[in-house]
């Protein structure tokens, strides 16, 4: 398989078991996560009212372990998602890197390499913590995450090496993409802009609006709980509830945010792809309509979950899954792309 | 490759290679301590608390919104950092089938590129002054210009597929 099919293909994969990483997360972990986050908090206040220092800190350490276990999962969602939006980037510019086709593979392998270790070292990180760690901050699984990081950097110098190489002395150019004009890839490309321009415009609103005041208010929060705990008033149970809506609040916009960029990046590096998604017209149509429906349902019913509740999250849900099973269709294609490649070269022969 | 692409691919190269450099950096020697910084002062708030140290405890806490500022921005400007970065190579890529002659074009890629390094620098200046009118600027100066020129980016796409059909 050649250094761009490689990239298209792991990188698929990278964003596929990224979302449905996100998705299992959201389905099994979120929700139980930030429910036990408020029960802490709350006996974290009936300690201060009970005037018991020692219980406090225990229970900041039960807090400290809760957000990790959020923080790392939600960071494990992301890179892996991330990596495979860089691998198919890369792949878009591999006709320009003047290397030889054996250095491309090479690079290629590297950072998919690190792609996919990045995201399994940050996800240990919660669970290996310091154990046998020569330092005191950080340990086994941190190393894992960041030297898997510097290696995609490593890969990142290598490909913008290759791409200088290629504006000095401008060698033979060897195929790039076909230039597809075809329905699937119009949709996708303009589709996509729309989604990234969308995410963009309410990113904006979201930091003009919401930003400031949502951190003023966290705060005021904190502080009311405090002070009610010390009063032994029952205010301060309001408060962590008033905490735990705020939580809820800033996550949702801020998913609603990046998934609709996202999907929108996605939809636009797809576009370029669809010649090597080896299905009849109807199926691949079929795709790119079931991944833009998702796209559009998943950011939209994310942010009604504070109105509607589970159910607005359930189709949240539902809508990452159109996407993870359009991914995989386009994936089935390029699959069959390759195999019908290999029996032309006489590979299966 | 025209000039418009350069810019775009270039520029959207070195950027992700910043913001990922830029990453590693904060995640090796800044992440873990300011997270343990931001738990300690909200613990030491009710520690304080619990010791009926009132207004020690306001302080842990204004120390915790202070530290939790920053965090949050620091966070952001690696992730907009290398998501622009993204965007610049894949509008790059599909430049060429843009319904606009090549100064527009090359325009397009110059407000994209000022946009994104500008946004995200203006949201880490932010860090340096809490408050900085100036850092706020640049932040909607760089958000402005990106969102300018992807909405004509959009339009570029939809006059070439009217162009072909």
């Amino acid at each position: 398989m050649r250094a761009q099919r490689l990239l298209v293909f792991g990188g698929i994969a990278l964003i596929a078991g990224g979302m449905l990483f996100g998705d299992i997360f959201a389905v099994f972990v979120l929700h139980q996560n930030g429910g036990e986050t408020g029960a802490a908090l709350l006996a974290a206040t009936k300690a201060v009212a009970a005037q018991n220092p020692a219980a406090v800190k225990e229970t900041f350490a039960r807090i400290g372990g809760l957000l990790e276990d959020r923080g790392t999962k939600v960071d494990t969602h992301v890179h892996m998602a991330d990596a495979g939006y860089l691998a198919l980037l890369l792949a878009l510019v591999q006709p320009y890197v003047a290397f030889s086709p054996g250095r491309k593979k090479f690079l290629a392998k590297l950072f998919l390499v690190g792609g996919v270790l990045l995201p399994i070292g940050i996800f240990l990180i919660h669970y290996v913590g310091l154990a046998y760690s020569p330092s005191s901050v950080i340990g086994w699984a941190s190393i894992l995450a960041d030297s898997a990081g510097a290696l995609m950097i490593v890969a990142l110098f290598g490909e913008a090496w290759g791409l200088l190489n290629y504006f000095r002395s401008r060698p033979a150019v060897e195929s790039e993409l076909p230039q597809d004009r075809s329905w699937e890839s119009r949709v996708l490309l303009s589709g996509g802009t729309v989604l990234v321009l969308l995410g963009f415009l309410y990113g904006a609103w979201y930091a003009g609006v919401n930003l400031y005041e949502q951190e003023a208010r966290e705060a005021k929060i904190f502080s009311t709980m405090l002070d009610s705990a010390v009063a032994n008033s029952s205010a301060a149970a309001e408060s962590v509830n008033a905490y735990g809506m705020l939580a809820a609040e800033k996550a949702v916009e801020i998913a609603a945010h990046s998934h609709i960029i996202e999907f929108g990046l996605l939809a636009i590096l797809l576009s370029f792809i669809q010649p090597y998604v080896f299905l009849r017209d109807v199926w691949k149509r079929r795709w790119v309509m079931l991944l833009l429906a998702g796209s559009v349902i998943l950011p939209i019913f994310v942010l009604l979950e504070l109105r509607f509740g589970l159910i607005a999250g359930g189709i949240a849900d539902i809508g990452g899954v159109m996407v993870i099973v359009a991914l995989v269709g386009m994936l089935v294609g390029i699959l069959r792309y390759s195999g019908s490649l290999d029996v032309r070269a006489g590979g299966l022969s | 490759m025209s000039r418009a692409r350069k810019v775009l691919i270039f520029g959207g190269i070195a950027l992700a290679a910043f913001g990922m450099l830029y990453g590693l950096y904060y995640a090796v020697f800044v992440e873990h301590q300011t997270l343990d910084q931001m738990g300690g002062s909200l613990a030491a708030a009710f520690v304080d608390a619990a010791q009926r140290n009132m207004p020690e405890s306001h302080m842990a806490l204004d120390a915790y919104a202070s530290t939790k500022y920053d965090y949050v921005r620091q966070v952001d400007v690696h992730s907009h950092w290398i998501g622009l970065a993204m965007l610049m190579i894949v509008m790059g890529a599909a430049f060429d089938r843009l319904g606009f002659g090549q100064r527009i074009q090359l325009a397009i890629a110059w407000g994209l590129l000022t946009g994104s390094v500008l946004f995200p620098l203006g949201v880490i200046l932010q860090t340096v002054g809490h408050g900085s009118a100036f850092a706020s600027a640049a932040a909607i100066l760089g958000s402005g210009l990106v969102i300018i020129a992807l909405a004509v980016t959009a339009v570029g796409f939809v006059r070439e597929r009217t162009a072909s059909q």
